[in-house]
């Protein structure tokens, strides 16, 4: 668990959020009839989820296709995790197992040590906020809002209380008596949100729910999200093919391709150590250089690229690299030398481009291959100017480049 | 730049020339329904206008009317005026009739809709390649006329008929069970013949409907049962609407499913007021009949409309 003091815990929540005669550490739907009566103990770093071997087959006979291949992955209580990959990598199609839309081919899903996966979603003390939002339209936010505890059998006077304190969490309280079809693309969002946080949720579920908005109001309800996320103290598994959107919400990553979770960790993880040549592709932008292995000591290899240059380069464990491999490189952990004899590899500059906050130098290397990236963060005083054509040397920590398994 | 060479009353001339353009479509348009209404005005409010007329004349003898001002086709409805006396007496046969007709409606349309709607569910949630082979397969029995299609029913449930000679073929009955001219046979009939004006409105109804919004329900813990109840029939309300009218309003006034399968025995509205024009000879009463119908029609529809539209809250 990180060592943030001031995050809520969930065995805290009743007390912040709850309201009237909420028993304390019971805030679960009653009709979750398998936790009935148990109070699980929340300790920090607990799973909230665990999803174990779990394969989910679409179709039958020959136009079968396993959307999950024996995906495991362990979310813990308090986290904001993110599923993160292309269209088509199996992200939705695990959430949609979790909140119990669908039901996987082989596996187990666990929501703190019981399974889940047989159970319809109406038993699942989880709940969803959908890509479209879903709300109902003959409904207004108030009634939207109050779905999920009027079906819960809630008395009406604590379900208009939390709706209340749902309306004020998401600053919506002028808007409770508009049909849903009268508010904007953002105020739906967060009645969505609201919906699906009311009930209290164990685990709430977001499939990419800020795609549809427009830039500027999706860096606001990314704030919006970290904040409600911090101040509630739910679980949060949020689905985005966006990379920009998954490094900065949030506080583990899963990246996922064709059926398969490729890596889980930090965003930083993620960021400086790919374990995997497509999650240094897909997040960030990244160099990929060819080479060969001259010689290996452990965890660093000694890599000889096109022309003459060599280059020692770290590999992640259970990686083995030997004969034709790919280093990769983030652009901003390269550095430009105006003397070409000063860099590890050498090149022109045949382009420059210029984006404000940084410059992206087009670096055409001696030894072929793709224009090398080298990203400088500009400063009011930018110290050399370069000018495209100019030889130049491309300079480097030994800890900047790693060989991937392609 | 542009903006400088606009001076104000190119700005007024060009808004003056969009109004203009906009009332001569408008005018257009008008043009556009003048069809239409000619027709309704000829076929649709003239005779509406002549059965009104007629409706306070006295019958003449062996057809038509003659010109002379008479309520009595109205007091004739629920009373029978003594030919020795002249009083009126209270007689309750056209309303019995009108009464069993709107329970012949309203029995049809309430099936109607029950065997409807999972119908329509079902259509609308096939994969949209199958749908519209459902849509056609519903469409079938318009291919061939009502009085034919009422013609085989009596064939199928007949004494001799299908149903019957097949029980008796079984062994499961020794004697045909009487199904042809009673009221089961009527309400057969109606229930066949309206089924299909409820299914499509309702299909076309559900087809619109986002299933994600069923799914969010399931989310919000509503059980299959909640998410029919609170999710599915709100949202196809419309559909139910239209179904419901369109299976209700012309069952009321059948006229060749109870003529054939009732056997001229068990009378409805419809072959009541045909009687007055046929063999009645009474075309005043048969005219005030008609109109009380339709009154009694539009009353029902305003209260069911007022009953269902305050929920139907759509976006």
């Amino acid at each position: 668990m990180n060592g943030d003091s001031d995050r809520v815990t969930a065995a805290q929540l009743p007390s912040r959020l709850a309201c009237g005669d909420n028993q304390t550490g019971t805030h679960l739907p009653p009709r979750a009839g398998f936790l009935n009566g148990v109070i699980v103990p929340e300790q920090p770093g607990k799973n909230a989820i665990e999803v174990r071997g779990v394969r989910k087959v679409f179709g039958t006979g020959e136009s079968q296709v396993a959307a999950l291949d024996t995906v495991s992955v362990s979310i813990r209580e308090n986290e904001f995790f993110t599923l993160l990959g292309p269209s088509g990598c199996g992200k939705t199609t695990l959430l949609r197992l979790i909140a119990g839309f669908d039901f996987p081919t082989a596996g187990e899903i666990l929501l703190h040590g019981q399974d889940i996966a047989p159970l319809p979603p109406f038993k699942r003390p989880v709940n969803t906020v959908f890509q479209s939002y879903a709300l109902f339209p003959h409904m207004t936010v108030a009634q939207n809002i109050g779905f999920g505890l009027e079906m819960l059998g809630k008395p009406k006077a604590e379900i208009e209380a939390r709706v209340a304190q749902m309306l004020k969490l998401v600053k919506m309280e002028a808007l409770k008596g508009r049909r849903t079809s009268q508010i904007s693309g953002g105020q739906q969002q967060r009645v969505a949100l609201a919906r699906a946080l009311a009930p209290q949720p164990k685990v709430l579920l977001l499939d990419e729910p800020l795609s549809a908005l427009d830039y500027k109001l999706r860096k606001e309800m990314q704030i919006e999200l970290k904040r409600l996320q911090h101040e509630t103290g739910i679980t949060f598994i949020f689905v985005t093919h966006d990379q920009e959107e998954a490094l900065t919400m949030s506080d583990r990553i899963a990246v996922m391709s064709a059926g398969k979770i490729l890596q889980v960790g930090s965003p930083r993880d993620i960021y400086d150590r790919p374990a995997e040549r497509f999650v240094a592709d897909f997040i960030g932008e990244t160099n990929f250089l060819p080479g060969t292995v001259v010689s290996k000591k452990p965890g660093v290899a000694t890599v000889k690229l096109g022309g003459d240059a060599t280059i020692n380069a770290g590999y992640p464990e259970g990686f083995e690299p030997s004969g034709e491999v790919t280093v990769v490189m983030r652009p901003e952990h390269a550095d430009l030398v105006p003397d070409p004899s000063k860099g590890t590899i050498t090149g022109t500059l045949s382009n420059i481009v210029y984006f404000g906050t940084d410059t992206h130098y087009y670096v055409k290397l001696d030894g072929g291959g793709d224009d090398f990236i080298v990203r400088h963060q500009n400063s009011r005083s930018s110290a050399v100017t370069y000018q495209t054509g100019a030889k130049v040397g491309i300079q480097f920590e030994e800890d900047a480049a790693r060989v991937l398994k392609d | 730049m542009a903006t400088a060479t606009l001076s104000p009353t190119t700005i007024s001339k060009a808004a003056l020339f969009e109004a203009q353009a906009a009332k001569a479509g408008a005018r257009r348009n008008r043009l556009l329904s003048l069809p239409a209404l000619i027709i309704i005005g000829i076929f649709g409010v003239l005779p509406l206008l002549i059965i009104c007329v007629y409706s306070f004349l006295v019958a003449a003898p062996y057809g038509g009317v003659q010109w002379h001002f008479s309520a009595d086709a109205y007091l004739n409805f629920l009373f029978q005026r003594d030919i020795f006396d002249d009083t009126l007496q209270f007689t309750p046969d056209f309303l019995i009739i009108y009464l069993r007709s709107f329970l012949f409606a309203v029995v049809t349309t309430v099936i109607c809709l029950l065997l409807g709607f999972p119908t329509a569910y079902f259509m609308a949630t096939r994969p949209p390649a199958q749908r519209n082979w459902w849509v056609l397969m519903i469409t079938i029995p318009f291919w061939s006329n009502l009085l034919v299609r009422t013609l085989a029913i009596m064939f199928i449930i007949r004494d001799e008929g299908l149903i019957n000679n097949a029980l008796i073929g079984l062994g499961v009955i020794d004697k045909p069970i009487t199904m042809l001219y009673t009221n089961f046979a009527i309400q057969l009939g109606l229930l066949y013949a309206f089924l299909p004006f409820m299914v499509l409105p309702l299909y076309s109804s559900l087809e619109k409907l986002d299933f994600r919004l069923i799914e969010a329900g399931y989310d919000l813990y509503a059980t299959r049962r909640q998410v029919l109840w609170r999710v599915i029939i709100p949202l196809s309300k419309p559909g139910i609407i239209a179904g419901c009218l369109l299976v209700f309003i012309p069952a009321l006034g059948a006229y060749v499913t109870p003529l054939i399968l009732g056997g001229g025995i068990h009378l409805m509205i419809g072959d009541l007021i045909a009687q007055q024009f046929g063999s009645g000879r009474n075309w005043p009463l048969g005219c005030a009949q008609a109109l009380i119908l339709m009154a009694a029609v539009l009353v029902a529809l305003y209260f069911y409309v007022r009953n269902t539209s305050g929920k139907v809250q759509h976006g």
